[in-house]
């Protein structure tokens, strides 16, 4: 579904993928840490090539990006992308949010495109917010439209750029339960996060992540149970030390 | 193609002799009140005419300004240096005394057929306020978040598509008062096309004042017209900034 060959990317001098080679295959869930800088959004940037790569070779649903012909409009049509910020469309309802593509890029009839707007904003349990604008709804109601706006493209692929850390602790669960149902029902999903118990109950492998390289990719009990790499053994110490002196 | 010679300039004594005799009704009714009023009409026609096109010309310009190309880019900011940087009066003059003598013949005939002095008004004005806007529109543009492109080009729209529909209807949300503030210019500006003969408030105002000698009543008049569009004008931005403005604020 998505296979990276050695791919590299700098921006200017400073070298932010490092020959990165991994391979995600259909209906599988793969979370992606690291520490601050490491190159995680850049690595899933560039799956719908928001960011361009500089060497190696990317091939997402068949499509060689690098491919001068490839119709990248149309792929990323195929690809849904979760932002931290949510960066929802402010001057559009939230039922206009999740039609708009569908409508002009789709070129679905409208009632059709509302129909399943609506279902998919019962499935986030935001049905009765259809009418409301953005910037009414709380950081978490956000988030599920943003998930639900993703989702009415059909996408083949979804991308999670780190969706819950812009929001207060209480609505992390509401966004990573839509997300782990979305996972069960068979999603190919690339999910950066550091939501640990998201990764160790949905996660089929855990990407580690350092300056712009992958050190370490297993399984998730296999990487939380028993890391490898030293940097990996570090990170997730210090991921869970502060956690534990925030709930006493 | 005739150049109207306003009438010479041999009332303005009236202002300053200590007995001068107001007389409100001649601006108040009758035929020079009819002169005034189709003055103002015209006034309205060339600001309304020329708002929607300098608004288009402005959108395309400030567009242009941003383009991946440099020369496209090169062009659209010689464009705005060179028309906020001249006169207006003598763009006017430029589209009225010169503009024909490059135009082809059949172009001309056609525009002396037609009301050339209102054309050329246009398109001066258009112009002229067209630099203006792109301005706005460009500062407007640059103010949205650039991850509102970023979601946009991730739900596979082209980037012309994207600014469609997601970048500037919120960008022109945002310069919606800024832009009226332009329509206010333009419709004073407007009463420079007098000068090449168009029949818009001030030049009516000027001919109540020859045939009537009654200058004070016929400018105070004209004077109220403008105060009174502005204020009307600047009122509906207000309410608009209320009702529309704060909708897509936090509640
Ligand atoms: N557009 C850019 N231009 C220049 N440098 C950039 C750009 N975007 C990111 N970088 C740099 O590239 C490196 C990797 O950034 P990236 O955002 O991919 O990291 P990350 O792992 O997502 O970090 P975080 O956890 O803070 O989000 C960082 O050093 C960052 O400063
Ligand atoms: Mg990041």
């Amino acid at each position: 579904m998505i296979t990276f060959k050695g791919v590299h990317k700098w921006f200017k001098t400073l070298h932010v993928l490092n020959d990165i080679n991994l391979h995600v295959t259909p209906g599988e869930v793969l979370v992606v840490c690291g520490p601050s800088g490491s190159g995680k959004s850049t690595l899933i940037r560039t799956i719908n090539q928001l960011e361009p790569i500089n060497q190696g070779e990317l091939i997402v649903d068949g499509i060689n990006l690098s491919d001068k012909k490839a119709d990248i409009n149309k792929l990323r049509a195929e690809i849904g992308f979760v932002f931290q910020q949510f960066n929802l469309y402010p001057h559009l309802s939230v039922i206009n949010n999740i039609t708009l593509a569908p409508i002009k890029i789709r070129k679905t009839p409208r009632a059709e495109a509302e129909k399943q707007a609506m279902a998919l904003l019962e499935r986030v349990g935001l049905a009765e917010k259809r009418d409301a604008y953005p910037l009414q709804l709380s950081g978490g109601q956000q988030q599920r439209v943003a998930i639900a706006r993703g989702l009415a493209m059909k996408p083949r692929i979804m991308l999670f750029d780190e969706p819950t850390s812009a929001l207060d602790p209480e609505m992390i669960g509401e966004v990573l339960a839509v997300m782990k149902d979305l996972a069960l029902s068979g999603m190919t999903m690339v999910v950066v996060t550091h939501e640990m118990g998201f990764a160790r109950e949905v996660a089929h492998r855990v990407v580690f992540m350092d300056h712009g390289a992958i050190l370490e990719e297993a399984p998730p009990n296999e990487f939380f149970g028993n890391p490898k790499h030293e940097r990996a053994q570090q990170f997730l110490r210090q991921l869970l030390t502060p956690m534990q002196c925030e709930c006493p | 193609m005739i150049f109207h010679h306003p009438p010479l300039l041999h009332t303005s004594l009236g202002f300053f002799v200590l007995n001068y005799q107001f007389d409100w009704s001649v601006v108040t009714s009758g035929k020079y009140f009819d002169w005034l009023v189709s003055g103002l009409i015209t006034t309205l026609k060339l600001s309304c005419i020329s708002i929607v096109l300098a608004f288009i010309l402005g959108l395309v310009i400030a567009i242009m300004r941003m383009s991946h190309s440099r020369p496209i880019r090169w062009i659209a900011h010689a464009y705005l240096e060179f028309y906020r940087n001249t006169p207006l009066l003598v763009q006017i003059f430029f589209w009225y005394f010169g503009s024909y003598k490059i135009l082809p013949a059949v172009i001309n005939d056609w525009l002396v057929s037609t009301n050339f002095e209102f054309a050329a008004g246009v398109i001066a004005l258009t112009i002229y306020t067209s630099a203006f806007i792109a301005e706005d529109i460009r500062s407007g543009i640059l103010s949205i978040p650039k991850e509102q492109m970023e979601a946009a080009r991730s739900a596979g729209f082209s980037y012309l598509r994207s600014m469609q529909y997601i970048i500037l209807p919120q960008a022109v949300r945002i310069t919606i008062p800024p832009l009226v503030n332009q329509f206010l210019n333009l419709a004073k500006n407007s009463s420079l096309a007098m000068t090449i003969g168009v029949m818009e408030m001030t030049y009516q105002a000027r001919q109540v004042e020859s045939y009537t000698f009654k200058g004070f009543e016929a400018f105070t008049a004209a004077t109220v017209v403008y105060l009174v569009l502005s204020i009307v004008i600047t009122s509906l931005v207000n309410l608009y900034n209320e009702k529309v403005l704060n909708l897509h604020k936090a509640a």
